[in-house]
């Protein structure tokens, strides 16, 4: 069976403050501290080298824009985060310090906190693994702080993605919308919970037509925009099977979409607002790891229930767009606890090493349908046969993953 | 049918995982409560007490069956009235040892739920808060119901289009393969087939209900559920105290079973010799399914005497229409009994001796979308050879009942011999 080690738990890292993170790793045996300076300027981000050996290193960023800047160190996916600074005045220098495992990584900086970020390069790390031995509490502080970066990150992206989505559909460049419509979603469902836990939030941006009938709400969000851009054939059902696509429906007019653009728009700047703010943290740290963990999992449940069934994006097909990307944000989530997990005794272990096989059974999976770089095929094209295989290899991954929150707080 | 104190029951089936049960199956059971050490060291204290939710019930005398034993239980065990059977194929990437754990996890699970017991020593309310737990619930405060679990290897678990998956291709018996095409045959692939086969059988629904679903749970990853089925009223009685049950047709179905206390007829047709080949499914058996639909509303519109006809019996008394009464044996001599009668084509009169171990079920699927019951019966048999099953099957070729079913679903399984106390079912394929 396929294993695939993650650094990101044994690093200790944390964007707020240098001092807590060498509580974190003053245990620790690890290798002499290596330093690098990092510049980032408006369209780079320019690191002193781009090797370094296992253990201990320290990136001491300068920030040559005019704006707010941050750092990220990536894994080898570019998504997930090893660790980062953030909120790096103009002018001013903040030092991120992290122990790393040997693999390849990324280098970003992002001027502005908003978008894709500049001068992402490759950085490798070479020799042997390191021992990571710091506090428990500090090292599970340093997880929730890892998780906070990740959803800051993607709701950072999803705000001018957001942008770009809306310019389009409102300017009625539908195709540009169509490309654009399942990439946008990626940064929403990789973080999908954190804006459910908010009430009336996920209803505006995320919810069906039929959801949003039967609960008596105004229909809005990405899912109206989807219809307009997607428009039924007269004769189509709605979700429900039933239900005539065009009961109480017609394709928006310019001035609806500019309010149903907008309005998504407000809606994904709340989103930011909020994951920007003491609120956000306060709930994550009330939280901890539990609650990192049960996101895993929530993630997960959501590919089971709507989109393995095609309800997600009825009208557009992409659904495996939004699969892709649930679970890509339930893996980040899993393996940010995953050494609390392994730390429990051989069954702690067996439990981490049988959810790792199923990320990775499931990922293959999804890879024969394609990806989110190169885009997947169309809900319509998958056959009874791969949707049973995804639901099997589903079961097999959420089943120990539903043990993650029990093994992590023992 | 003993009936065994609630300690000592409860003991047995918690004292057998430390030596069967495996790592997995410690993490899929026991990590939900806290320390899986703990959890099956003290297995026995804890299933003591976890033995008052459903054991208590055994008070109003519902029987319960030994899960260990020479045979598995659930073939002569006196039918209970209901049935949920279900068939599992292997995953992909699965390896010899995810197959054997996984027959020892559903061992030490099926020992417990027999015996009335949850599906782990937490159970469905005494583990942690923050895991889901080990069991499902909805048999909590329900007595064993007579449940009974039985196991069975497919042809495919052998050997299949990926090879010898497991390292037991070799050990296929002989006759262990696909049933061969029978005249009228309408096979679904979502009604045939599989890897695995269990069939839970108790006389409470919701009980066997709960066994498949915790059974199928506690495979995820390794197996999958391919199909199941549920059954009621028993279409077949095993012990000479049952009275002779009826299908859908409205007719007695089973009078010539072989019962459970005709050792020598078992012997001769049921069970695996410890001469035959193989030699590790000695004491075992094989167990055909034949999902059997049946066109209801045309029999329905059959008249009285053609209907008695084509059985070859009377349906108010279950009697031969050459005279007696239902436990007379038919005399095919005469004319009372049509050539082509169901009785005289499947009697063994007519097939060399040969006979079977009938164990079906009715069922009844809702309906399908023309608004006719999808109804029919689901027929279980226990033979000591597949060829017993085949050259009836044959022979019914031209029965006259043909004209108002259709065979909808197939399967074959070699059904191991009995578990060992300590051991789980099918180890003599890995010894």
């Amino acid at each position: 069976m396929t294993t695939f080690h993650r650094i990101l738990g044994a690093v200790a890292a944390t964007g707020a403050a240098a001092l807590v993170l060498s509580g974190c790793v003053a245990k620790s045996d690890v290798g002499a501290a290596a330093a690098f300076d990092v510049s980032s300027t408006d369209a780079g981000c320019a690191v002193s080298a781009a090797t370094a050996k296992s253990g201990t290193l320290t990136f001491d960023v300068k920030n040559d824009t005019d704006q707010v800047s941050e750092f990220y160190l990536l894994a080898e996916d570019g998504l997930r985060i090893v660790g980062e600074v953030e909120n790096i005045a103009p002018a001013a220098s903040r030092t991120l310090t992290v122990v790393a495992q040997p693999g390849d990584y990324f280098t970003l900086c992002k001027p502005g906190m908003i978008g894709e970020g500049v001068g992402k390069t490759a950085f490798t790390v070479t020799g042997d693994r390191v021992a990571v031995d710091g506090p428990d509490a500090e090292q599970k502080k340093a997880a929730v702080d890892l998780y906070a970066a990740f959803v800051k990150d993607q709701v950072g992206q999803l705000v001018p993605a957001v942008e770009d989505f809306v310019a389009a559909y409102e300017s009625g460049d539908d195709e540009t919308a169509r490309a654009l419509f399942p990439q946008v979603r990626a940064y929403y469902e990789r973080i999908e919970p954190v804006a459910e836990a908010l009430g009336d939030l996920d209803p505006r941006i995320d919810y069906r037509e039929v959801d949003a009938v039967a609960e008596g709400l105004d229909w809005t969000g990405f899912h109206r925009i989807e219809k307009d851009l997607w428009v039924p054939a007269q004769d189509a059902l709605n979700a429900d099977g039933e239900t005539p696509a065009w009961q109480d429906w017609a394709p928006s007019t310019p001035a609806e979409r500019a309010d149903f653009g907008d309005l998504l728009l407000a809606d994904a700047q709340e989103l930011y607002d909020y994951v920007h703010s003491d609120d956000f943290t306060t709930a994550l740290e009330d939280q901890g790891i539990g609650g990192i963990s049960n996101g895993a999992i929530a993630l997960l449940d959501e590919v089971a229930t709507g989109k393995i069934s095609g309800e997600e994006d009825w009208w557009s097909g992409t659904d495996l767009y939004d699969f892709a990307a649930n679970v890509e944000g339930s893996k980040m989530a899993f393996s940010l606890v995953r050494d609390f997990a392994a730390a429990q005794g051989d069954d702690g272990k067996t439990l981490v090493s049988e959810i790792e096989a199923g990320y990775a059974a499931l990922e293959e999976s999804l890879a024969a349908h394609g990806s989110l770089a190169d885009g997947f095929v169309g809900y319509s094209e998958l056959t009874e046969a791969d949707k049973r295989e995804f639901t099997d290899l589903i079961n097999a991954l959420a089943e120990p993953l539903s043990q993650l929150t029990g093994t992590v707080l023992d | 049918m003993n009936e065994p104190d609630e300690d000592a029951a409860a003991e047995t089936a918690a004292a057998s995982p430390p030596a069967g049960l495996s790592r997995r199956g410690l993490l899929g059971l026991a990590i939900g409560g806290g320390v899986a050490g703990l959890a099956v060291g003290a297995g026995a204290g804890i299933a003591g007490g976890v033995a008052i939710g459903r054991a208590r019930a055994h008070a109003d005398a519902q029987p319960v069956h030994e899960f260990f034993g020479e045979h598995q239980a659930g073939i002569t065990t006196s039918v209970q009235d209901h049935l949920h059977f279900a068939s599992f194929d292997m995953m992909p990437r699965t390896d010899r040892d995810d197959l054997i754990s996984l027959l020892q996890d559903w061992s030490y699970a099926a020992a417990r739920m027999t015996q009335g017991l949850e599906v782990s020593a937490s159970g469905a309310v005494g583990g942690l808060a923050e895991a889901p737990p080990d069991d499902t619930g909805e048999a909590l405060g329900l007595p064993a119901a007579g449940l009974t679990i039985t196991f069975g290897f497919g042809p495919g678990l052998f050997e299949n289009e990926d090879g010898d998956r497991y390292g037991i291709a070799a050990l296929r018996p002989t006759g262990l393969e696909r049933l061969p095409a029978f005249l009228g045959d309408d096979l679904s692939p979502q009604a045939s087939h599989g890897d695995l086969c269990v069939q839970a059988c108790a006389d409470d629904p919701q009980v066997a209900v709960h066994a498949i679903r915790n059974l199928s749970r506690i495979a995820f990853g390794r197996a999958r559920l391919r199909w199941s089925q549920l059954g009621f009223g028993k279409t077949s009685r095993t012990t000479s105290s049952q009275a002779t049950p009826r299908n859908l047709f409205g007719f007695k179905d089973g009078t010539a079973n072989i019962l459970a206390d005709d050792a020598a007829a078992l012997d001769d047709h049921v069970w695996v010799a410890s001469d035959d080949e193989p030699a590790w499914l000695a004491g075992g058996s094989y167990l055909v399914a034949r999902k059997i639909a049946m066109l209801i509303e045309t029999w329905d519109r059959v008249r009285l005497a053609e209907q008695d006809t084509i059985i070859g019996r009377d349906k108010g008394e279950g009697a031969p229409l050459s005279g007696g009464d239902e436990f007379t044996a038919p005399d095919f001599g005469g004319a009372s009994i049509d050539a082509n009668s169901h009785v005289r084509l499947a009697h063994p009169e007519q097939n060399e001796g040969i006979r079977i171990l009938r164990r079906g079920y009715n069922y009844v699927d809702g309906n399908n979308e023309l608004g006719r019951l999808d109804a029919g019966l689901f027929f279980l048999s226990y033979q000591r050879d597949p060829e017993q099953f085949i050259t009836l099957q044959r022979r019914l070729s031209t029965d006259l009942l043909n004209e108002y079913i259709r065979h909808v679903g197939s399967g074959i399984w070699a059904v191991p011999a009995g578990v060992k106390p300590g051991s789980y079912v099918g180890a003599e394929l890995f010894a």
